[in-house]
């Protein structure tokens, strides 16, 4: 049972990850991106072919990945996302979705129907372990998924919090015409925000790649997970995504101690468990509570 | 028709709409008849027509009118199906369980409506999804199915195989007909009013006594059956019930390519899309992957540079309403013009 709860935490660590970089990007811009997990399928790719063809450690393909997706998300930005907004609240879902079938199946045309796995690459780190107690034990890779998401979520907190450009981006995500009459280009905000969206599924992608297989069609599942650690969190909450990563995996343990197929249907009963409870009594999160008890006011 | 004392009338019908009204009837009743001078080939693919058409209607009736659009459509698709499986096995006549099929999942569709549909946005479009991905591990979970590996209606072999093309086709052609009818006459009783307003802004509707929630969960369950009747009538035409095949997204992803080319939010750009999706999968289905990619970069490219759809242009550049679900003003000035 310990051991369920201490694996099931660190794999929230992994969710949080990927589900960092889609709440972010509906804090600022209100948008839900539904290729965020096919985007973080592409890295996941790209640090397989690095690997695979150049023999470049996938850690140090991120010093090469990461930027290409930051360049990736401007362009997402500038090209699609910005007339997707203008053009009404529906357009970003329809565009970004049309957008996730068309990578997933161009992915599917180069690498094929075959799972990749990043785990070969990366040398003893893909199974080696802490033994903790007899009888539990915890992966190094498991912990340092978990301690990345850690500092990616604590480096949005930061930047929104005490950087000239995160201020900007908070006041665009307020009112972004009023942010407009102090000065701030609301374009160039949002360009950025992308931009750091994406390299965060660059991240998620390496811990995809090196935690499990993927493929062409990985990032549909990916999106879901991220969308579910999100709203159990509380959309566009920089800490509650980790919370939220962390209930949704536990919820997954809990699914599969039951039976061998209920580590899907756990995590997804969870999410609609805590969607409802919030939906129709509020504040009733087990966040909101958290929140309430730490500081005397509702999240 | 109705005048309005300075010369302002409020147009419902128009010359050109009658006449395609009555076109309708014509084509409707030709299809019908038709069939028994058709070779199995025209056959199966025109159902699979009437097919693409419920699916499109059923969307763009959800995400065009309703304002809600989902990417989790699929659920009632595969549920279809299931249940079809599920009814036959029990001993009930193949062609008796689809209708109840579709039923059933408006049974489901309304309690499910409740939660739903207090989500917003991008929340009820990926919520619907997740929705479809529960349901599909659970249909999983039933022995019949024996998880992705599937079962066949095999009390469809009841029937010879001629009998049964011809009687698929034609619950389809009637499923299509009926289910475009409700739709229509919906769209046009004060309902249809209530939605439009709800689409164009949902406070202001909400302020005016238009009971928003029941006016969605309408159309939501009108969707779910119509995608339901959908499923039921591919595994038809399918045979083999197939989980992943059923409950997949891409299902979503034709629907959401044949009402965004067509024109959503019109009633006859859906069925516009659906004819363009039949002719594109006709002539490319067979480059597979590409094709698929060309669905995906014509739905970003339409929703991007097209918003109204083919349709839509057309309705601008002509001024044609030949399925008019709306209300129109003609100006005085502007009665002599066609």
């Amino acid at each position: 049972m310990t051991d369920a709860l201490i694996q099931g935490v660190l794999l929230g660590g992994y969710y949080a990850l990927i589900a960092a970089g889609l709440s972010f990007m509906f804090s600022v811009m209100r948008i839900i991106n539904l290729a965020h997990g096919s985007l973080a399928v592409v890295a996941a790719f790209a640090l397989f072919v690095l690997a695979d063809r150049f023999g470049i450690s996938p850690f140090l393909g991120l010093v090469m990945v990461l930027p290409l997706m930051a360049v990736l998300g401007w362009l997402l930005q500038r090209f699609i996302l910005e007339r997707a907004t203008r053009a009404g609240a529906l357009v970003p879902i329809l565009a970004t979705f049309g957008l996730s079938i068309v990578i997933d199946n161009l992915l599917f045309q180069q690498f094929g129907a075959n799972t990749r796995s990043l785990a070969p690459y990366i040398g003893d780190l893909s199974y080696d372990s802490w033994q903790i107690t007899d009888d539990i034990s915890v992966g190094k890779l498991a912990v340092l998924t978990f301690a990345a998401a850690v500092a990616l979520l604590g480096a949005i907190q930061l930047f929104l919090s005490f950087t000239q450009l995160g201020r900007a981006v908070r006041a665009t995500s307020e009112d972004g015409d009023t942010a407009g009459l102090v000065g701030i280009d609301a374009r160039r905000v949002n360009a950025i925000a992308t931009a750091i969206a994406l390299v965060s599924a660059g991240l998620a992608g390496l811990a995809l790649g090196t935690r499990a297989t993927f493929d062409a069609y990985a990032g549909g599942p990916q999106l879901l997970f991220a969308f579910e650690a999100a709203v159990i969190g509380g959309a566009g909450s920089v800490w509650g995504t980790l919370f939220g990563g962390i209930i949704l995996a536990l919820g997954q343990s809990f699914g599969a101690q039951i039976a061998p197929q209920g580590f899907l249907i756990g995590g997804h009963v969870v999410f609609f468990i805590v969607l409802f409870a919030r939906l129709f009594i509020p504040g009733s999160t087990f966040r909101g509570r958290l929140m309430t008890a730490l500081r005397g006011k509702p999240a | 028709m109705s005048e309005a004392g300075t010369g302002i009338a409020v147009e419902r019908w128009t010359p050109a709409s009658r006449a395609a009204v009555a076109t309708v009837v014509v084509v409707v009743v030709a299809l019908a008849v038709g069939q028994k001078i058709m070779s199995a080939g025209t056959t199966d693919r025109l159902t699979a027509l009437f097919v693409y058409v419920i699916l499109a209607a059923m969307w763009n009736a959800l995400a065009g009118f309703g304002g809600l659009v989902s990417v989790g459509q699929q659920v009632f698709f595969g549920l279809g199906a299931y249940f079809t499986v599920r009814l036959a096995d029990w001993g009930l006549d193949p062609f008796v369980a689809l209708g109840v099929a579709a039923l059933g999942v408006g049974v489901v569709a309304f309690p499910l409506s409740f939660p739903m549909l207090r989500l917003r946005g991008g929340e009820f479009a990926i919520g619907m999804w997740v929705v479809a991905e529960l349901a599909h591990l659970l249909v999983n979970l039933d022995t019949l199915v024996r998880g992705e590996t599937g079962t066949s209606l095999i009390s469809l072999n009841n029937y010879d195989i001629g009998t049964r093309r011809a009687y698929i086709y034609w619950c389809a052609l009637a499923a299509m007909v009926v289910l475009l009818a409700i739709l229509f006459v919906l769209l046009r009783s004060r309902i249809g009013a209530a939605i439009q307003a709800i689409r164009d802004s949902e406070e202001a509707a909400a302020s005016l006594g238009v009971r928003v929630l029941a006016t969605k969960r309408t159309l939501f369950v009108l969707a779910a059956v119509g995608a339901g009747a959908a499923g039921a009538l591919w595994l038809a035409t399918a045979i083999t019930f197939q989980p992943k095949a059923f409950f997949g997204v891409q299902w979503t992803a034709y629907m959401i390519f044949m009402v965004l080319v067509g024109g959503i939010g019109t009633f006859e750009g859906a069925i516009l899309g659906a004819v363009i999706f039949f002719l594109v999968e006709t002539w490319f289905g067979a480059t597979g992957v590409w094709y698929l990619i060309g669905l995906g970069a014509a739905a970003v490219l339409f929703s991007l540079l097209l918003p109204k759809g083919l349709w839509g242009a057309l309705e601008n550049r002509w001024s044609v309403r030949l399925l008019p679900v709306g209300y129109r003003l003609r100006l005085p000035e502007t009665t002599t013009a066609k």
